[in-house]
């Protein structure tokens, strides 16, 4: 079966400084994928060169087999949710709204038909009744979800997330996952930037940890393992239970 | 109403009035997109263009020195992209870098300028502090083709701007040209800023660029609302500057038109429902007082607790005992009263009226709603 996405030798620097060094990676169809590593570890900067945000120095990506230039309709994208300002003079709806610029191509406005798709996503992340709000009036888990809803009207095959899970309530967590499972129900992938390691076996099924280089990549029962914690966070997870050991 | 009547009124106003709301609009991009100072190193790095302008073709047309003003203008922008890209000069300092070299080319030319044996350079120092009264109708006309040019493009672009000034990144993600569209946008802010540099001048031409749209914030949470108020604002605080400085008083016309600006700026952060002081400190005040009053209600309900029947009478004394201040506990006691949730029993007695119990079983209940959010 064709991988949802093949990155290859996938090189970034800042300067002279490597942030991510070479990085191989391999994601099936149909899965849930955390990429996990310590702070610094370039778990963000990799999100964003596979999605050409940051200019890479080597390397190429392929969604879905093609490379990501021709598939960028196929792919939604979850940023962190500090990386926008809250405070800007817009609403739910509206942020929402904005998943389907792409799709509506130059000079067309958001229709009715756009605002029900918008609605119908605000539904399925619990926040119908908050569509006309401003969105500074919006706590931390709700500014998640904004931003879950905006990615699930774009419909895309293959989704990458940004730390979805950074700083929410646990009803929230608990909304978002169910979320990740029905998406990976309808065959679509998702590879999320996680920091808890602790739910990374109950939540993914494929993990990649990532310091820079790539520590190892592949199903959650193989290499979610002790030996390589230590590789990618130092001695620092001596309090973690792996699967070997719980 | 001899605005109506006298042209060179007519001329002032209008010109005014299209550079106000003009720099409104794009000013409120600026403003969202944290760039209130880059407008202010453009229009600072405009003085150099106008005297080239000038040098090179001998003319004094607007349209001519606006070009010449844009150019520069613009080549700053560039230059701080550039330093900020390229050297660990941060952007500020790269912003308040190019506005001072520019400026300073700008002052020299002009000063070379008022000594060369031409018949017409005069005026173009006008451009420093702005002339209203020199603007003729060829000016106001070249300001309203390039501010309808501006504006027509503005609403174009609308949710490719609104999507650029909130989120790039994404932008980027759905595939949207958002690096060229970042530039168009830059380039109708330099407009909008070139527009008015003749009647504001380069010295204060960012207020016009960050006042309006500030003060337009205040008032509302749509951005399309508030690009019409920044354009309102704009106008207004335009069109009573340049009357004011054109008329009787002789004073230039920039600082004249940043003092309306103001005079709105200061009525909104002060005034404006929600967002404002005034309302800000009512509010902090009135939900101190609900805070105060509850907790009064919540202790008779835990001393009611210990109690089979919940509303028993309790002393004014052992209410007073779980509370800081003592003196106020009477006062509160006779406000709640008033609301119904408790009553005087006794000539120090207190007791909750069921009205009351419900409202403190209210009260616990949303506390603990607010801590799993």
């Amino acid at each position: 079966m064709q991988p949802a996405i093949e990155v290859r030798d996938l090189t970034v620097a800042y300067r002279d400084h490597p942030v991510l060094w070479d990085i191989d990676l391999t994601v099936p169809a149909g899965v849930l994928m955390a990429i996990v590593g310590p702070n610094g570890a370039g778990k963000t900067t990799l999100i964003k060169a596979i999605l050409g945000l940051v200019a890479s120095a080597a390397g190429q990506v392929l969604i879905l087999g093609q490379p990501y230039d021709k598939q960028r309709h196929v792919v939604g994208y979850v940023p962190q949710r500090g990386s926008v300002d809250w405070d800007f003079p817009t609403s739910v709806l509206d942020v929402v709204l904005m998943g389907l610029y792409g799709r509506l191509g130059w000079l067309r406005r958001p229709g009715r038909q756009e605002r029900t798709q918008a609605m119908d996503a605000l539904v399925q992340v619990g926040m119908a009744d908050l569509a006309a709000r401003q969105i500074s009036q919006l706590s931390g888990g709700q500014q998640q979800r904004v931003f879950l809803a905006r990615a699930l009207v774009q419909d895309a095959d293959v989704y990458f997330m940004d730390e979805p899970l950074q700083g929410v309530d646990a009803t929230t967590e608990r909304a978002i996952i169910a979320l990740l499972r029905e998406l990976r129900s309808r065959g679509k992938t998702v590879l999320v930037v996680h920091h808890d390691l602790q739910t990374v076996p109950e939540y993914f099924d494929q993990i990649m940890l990532l310091n820079v280089r790539r520590i190892a990549s592949g199903p959650v029962t193989d290499v979610f393992t002790a030996e390589n914690l230590r590789l990618t966070y130092g001695g620092r997870v001596g309090f973690l239970k792996t699967p070997e050991t719980a | 109403m001899e605005i109506l009547t006298d042209y060179t009124l007519r001329t002032v106003a209008l010109g005014a009035l299209l550079l106000g709301a003009v720099s409104g609009a794009l000013g409120t991009f600026a403003v969202l997109r944290r760039q209130s100072l880059l407008g202010d190193a453009i229009s600072h790095a405009a003085l150099p263009g106008i005297a080239i302008a000038f040098l090179v073709t001998g003319s004094k047309l607007p349209l001519v020195l606006m070009i010449g003003a844009a150019l520069t203008g613009w080549l700053a922008t560039l230059l701080v992209m550039q330093v900020t890209r390229n050297t660990r000069i941060k952007y500020d300092s790269a912003l308040a870098l190019m506005l001072s070299v520019f400026f300073g080319i700008g002052l020299v030319l002009l000063t070379m300028l008022q000594k060369m044996p031409y018949a017409n350079q005069a005026g173009l120092d006008s451009f420093l502090f702005g002339q209203a009264s020199s603007l003729v109708e060829r000016d106001v006309v070249t300001m309203a083709f390039l501010g309808g040019v501006t504006l027509l493009a503005t609403g174009i672009f609308w949710k490719e701007f609104k999507l650029l000034s909130f989120d790039t990144d994404f932008g980027t993600s759905l595939g949207l040209p958002m690096q060229r569209l970042d530039i168009t946008l830059t380039t109708l802010l330099v407009i909008a800023i070139v527009i008015g540099l003749q009647t504001v001048g380069v010295v204060l031409m960012s207020a016009m660029i960050i006042a309006a749209p500030a003060a337009a914030r205040q008032w509302t949470d749509r951005l399309g609302v508030m690009v019409l108020l920044a354009m309102a604002f704009g106008a207004v605080s335009g069109v009573l500057g340049a009357l004011f400085s054109a008329g009787t008083s002789k004073l230039p016309t920039g600082p004249t038109i940043v003092l309306c600006v103001t005079a709105i700026v200061i009525v909104s952060m002060v005034g404006a429902p929600k967002r404002g002081l005034l309302w800000r400190t009512v509010r902090k005040h009135r939900s101190g007082r609900r805070l105060r009053l509850s907790a009064v209600l919540m202790d008779l309900y835990a001393l009611a607790g210990q109690h089979e029947e919940r509303e028993h009478p309790h002393a004014l004394a052992a209410i007073e005992a779980m509370h800081p201040r003592t003196a106020q506990v009477r006062h509160k006691l006779l406000a709640l009263a008033e609301r119904g949730f408790v009553v005087q029993t006794g000539t120090a007695e207190w007791a909750l009226t069921p009205a009351g119990i419900r409202e403190a079983e209210h009260l616990l209940k949303v506390g603990a709603d607010e801590e799993t959010e």
